[in-house]
């Protein structure tokens, strides 16, 4: 499963959009630049600088400073982010801690382990191909999202409720080509 | 050879052999020395699990009982190996479940262990006692269970409870002569048989599960009730990673039935008003983690838990306080005398909190703590703690852009000073100069590890404006001994000039956003003699130094390249040119081959190995071949 959903459609580049990929990277040297030469970096400031309490002066570089992810999760004084989660077809309800995951692709391995099914692959277009299952949630507003759309630490503080939709009501979400 | 000690003996000899370097340089000697330690070699470690496979191990070494393993590349830790990259534990447990019966302890790190492993582990090993699984994944709580529930497993026949008749039976048989032994044999099987079923004793065999740092998916904290009523042989038992909460009085009864109990970590979900009835079933402990440190301030309490330290007389380490209430830490000023590790990591108090606690504590030996200790209170550390050999200092705000705390070079300069025995330390901080890089390196010439992370990448000489390449030199030439060195700051290739001429006992290093040139990588891999394991991230390193020194691959154990440039044709002809070695390119864009052969690769990781290409390798990763282009579409 891929680590992260397809930001490339909001991605910053560098450069003009459509630009040879290698050529980009050779340019952007280490040294000039502190962004990091590769695209995942920049990604990864997306999605950090996206739900900044305080809006962060620079960049965030993956990986830098070198501080365990580990330590990062059990420095936080929140007590946790518990959401309900409901499948359709199943007689009582589970929660989950949204916190204690990294982003998209392990919520979805903890959601398909704790439910005993397989979720399939998340695209932008078609939303979750390869399964009769879809997980969506329940936003501040109130409104049925599909999981996946927005950057890993807005979905997590705007999620209220998380649904494991079944079947052709599932596939009414995504926008079926 | 006319004289040669018969086996028994050379065994007996090599038992006194505890080291790996030795039990080799043994096997070197000859054929039969080979053969006979190998067959009397019960520890084996394994820097890379793709170093070797499962099946070369067991037919070397047969009568295995403690594996000790690592898997994914140290950079892991900090989210730059993807998911899903390997460090499978399977097919090693399941090939051992079949060879070493034995088995007595597991211990790994950086592996991804699933709920399948534990459970085969409890189901395979009936004399199975130690689990450590340091930073893993991929296992559950459900995982948990089945390794806690496998206390059951392990039968023997307790002589002691056998009935009268019995005893009287074996009394008699050794009484009689040979011949009669034998006619009395056959009639004793089956007799013994049906009695031994009715004696029949479960050893309970595990002494210690440590999940130091494991990412666990924490389902619930029922686990814990399946260790069963007649488990009274716990050591030490770290479960400070979990999320859930335990049921408290299966905890205390687990505890207090567990007379031989040293390390006891607790999770975050512990509350500290259970702590007093915890530790007063195990006044033994000698290292002990908290929960959350925090409570109403209540005067029974506090004075519950100042006595119930009180009573633990052997307490050397302390750890967890996750939100402490520093009107609490007073509670623990009776076990500070005897106190040599503190682990204050997580624990968010002001500096002169920390400073009343960790001026109590003469004889500390290791601190780790977080930059909220400021340089005052590292300056205490150093006036107090003579014995200090290690120093961890961890950013409170990593992220911010402002320094929110006074914490500056001065503070490891003062212990430095202060601390003669200080050998070991991880610092991260947000200025430093090449004038306490030098005062630092001229203090403490005993140095051994030393990991500098100045926050911001490339950060200069705060004072001078200048690289920090003189300050590092001067660590690196008066520092001898030096195994570990990582670097932070502005660097050129100067810094690897020096390291080169003078790391001659660096062992591992870490470099990220460094160096000017080629010449940079040169001078690390043609200098640094002792070099097992280089780990590098954004430096402007590429293909002429690492093709020029691919010899030096094959004595290290491995290779780190990220955000480099390092072309996808090198690691090619780097692949092709070195059989020993597996390069792989691990490339998130897509297939390398879909790119010009000079374009940088993202990711590189080079390692020795006896076992050829892996074949557990996901999407994203390539390995270069000598030759063919399989994995190429």
């Amino acid at each position: 499963m891929e680590s992260d959903l397809n930001f490339k459609a909001t991605e910053l580049r560098l450069g003009l959009p459509g630009r040879d990929e290698c050529e980009e990277t050779v340019k952007s040297t280490p040294k000039n630049n502190k962004r990091a030469s590769s695209e995942s970096n920049i990604r990864s400031e997306i999605a950090s600088s996206a739900t900044e309490t305080h809006p962060a002066p620079k960049a965030q570089i993956v990986g830098w400073p070198p501080v365990r992810s580990y330590r990062k999760k059990h420095s936080e004084s929140e007590p946790g982010i518990y959401v309900k989660v409901s499948m359709d077809g199943a007689p009582y309800l589970r929660k989950i801690d949204l916190k204690i995951y990294d982003g998209y692709s392990q919520l979805l391995q903890a959601l398909e382990n704790m439910f005993k099914l397989s979720i399939g692959d998340y695209s932008e277009r078609e939303g979750y191909k390869g399964s009769e299952y879809s997980p969506a949630y329940e936003d501040k507003d109130g409104d049925l999202m599909l999981v996946g759309d927005v950057p890993w630490d807005m979905f997590k503080s705007s999620c209220k409720k998380l649904r494991i939709m079944k079947g052709s009501e599932a596939k009414g979400l995504g926008f079926c080509a | 050879m006319a004289y040669s000690f018969p086996e028994e003996v050379l065994e007996h000899v090599f038992s006194f052999l505890n080291t790996d370097r030795d039990r080799n340089a043994v096997s070197l000697v000859c054929k039969s020395w080979y053969e006979i330690e190998r067959w009397c070699r019960r520890r084996v470690f394994i820097g890379n699990c793709y170093s070797v496979t499962p099946e070369v191990v067991i037919r070397r070494f047969p009568e295995v009982k403690v594996l000790e393993m690592k898997g994914k590349p140290h950079f892991a830790d900090f989210n730059l190996v993807p998911d899903g990259w390997g460090a499978y534990f399977y097919p090693w447990v399941a090939a051992m479940s079949v060879a070493y019966p034995l088995l007595e302890e597991i211990k790994l790190k950086r592996m991804v262990v699933t709920d399948e492993c534990l459970e085969l582990i409890s189901k395979s090993f009936k004399n199975f006692k130690v689990l450590v699984l340091s930073s893993c994944e991929g296992f559950s709580t459900d995982g948990l269970a089945s390794i806690a529930a496998s206390c059951r497993k392990g039968e023997g026949i307790n002589f002691v409870k056998c009935d009268f008749m019995v005893f009287c039976y074996l009394i008699r048989l050794s009484l009689v002569s040979l011949f009669q032994f034998v006619h009395g044999l056959l009639p004793l099987f089956t007799f013994f048989d049906l009695r031994s079923k009715l004696c029949k004793v479960q050893f309970r065999n595990l002494r210690e599960l440590d999940l130091r740092e494991s990412e666990v998916e924490d389902l619930s904290g029922h686990w814990l009730s399946h260790f069963p009523r007649s488990c009274t042989s716990l050591v030490s038992l770290n479960m400070s990673c979990l999320h859930s909460e335990v049921n408290y009085s299966t905890l205390e009864r687990l505890v207090a039935r567990s007379p031989n109990l040293r390390t006891l970590r607790l999770n975050r979900a512990v509350p500290l008003e259970k702590l007093p009835n915890l530790l007063r079933h195990a006044p033994q402990l000698v290292e002990f983690g908290t929960g959350v440190y925090s409570a109403e301030i209540r005067s029974d309490v506090f004075c519950n838990l100042r006595e119930a330290f009180s009573a633990c007389r052997n307490i050397k380490g302390l750890s967890g306080f996750w939100d402490v209430v520093p009107a609490y830490l007073p509670a623990l000023y009776s076990t500070c005398s005897g106190i040599t590790s503190l682990n204050l990591s997580y624990a968010t108090v002001q500096s002169s909190d920390l400073l009343k606690l960790v001026s109590h504590c003469r004889n500390l030996q290791r601190l780790w703590v977080l930059d909220y200790i400021e340089d005052s209170g590292l300056e205490a550390l150093a006036a107090s703690c003579k014995d200090l050999q290690e120093l961890r200092v961890f950013p409170s705000d990593p992220f911010g852009g402002e320094p929110n705390v006074s914490l500056t070079e001065q503070g490891l300069v003062s212990v430095s000073e202060g601390c003669p025995k200080l050998q070991s330390v991880l610092y991260f901080c947000r200025q430093m100069s090449n004038a306490a890089l030098v005062a630092i390196a001229r203090n403490r010439p005993t140095m051994i590890r030393f990991r500098l992370c100045i926050i911001e990448p490339q950060a200069p000489d705060y004072l001078t404006h200048e690289p920090l390449d003189t300050g590092f030199g001067a660590i690196v030439e008066n520092c001898k001994d030096l195994r570990r060195l990582s670097l932070s700051g502005l660097l050129t290739d100067r810094v690897f000039e020096y390291i080169g001429a003078h790391a001659k006992k660096l062992e591992m290093l870490s470099i990220a956003f460094a160096g000017d040139s080629d010449l940079g990588l040169h001078h690390i891999l043609s200098g640094c003699d002792s070099l097992r394991k280089l780990e590098i991230r954004d430096c402007p390193f590429g293909d002429k130094a690492l093709l020029a020194n691919a010899s030096k691959l094959e004595t290290m154990r491995s290779l780190w390249m990220s955000s480099c440039l390092v072309s996808f044709g090198a690691c090619k002809l780097l692949g092709q040119k070195m059989p020993k070695l597996n390069v792989e390119v691990i490339d998130e864009r897509g297939p390398p081959d879909s790119r010009p052969e000079t374009c940088p690769v993202e990711k590189l990781y080079i390692y020795r190995t006896v076992a050829g290409r892996r074949f557990d390798m996901p999407g994203f990763v390539w390995t270069m071949d000598d030759g063919s282009e399989r994995g190429f579409t």
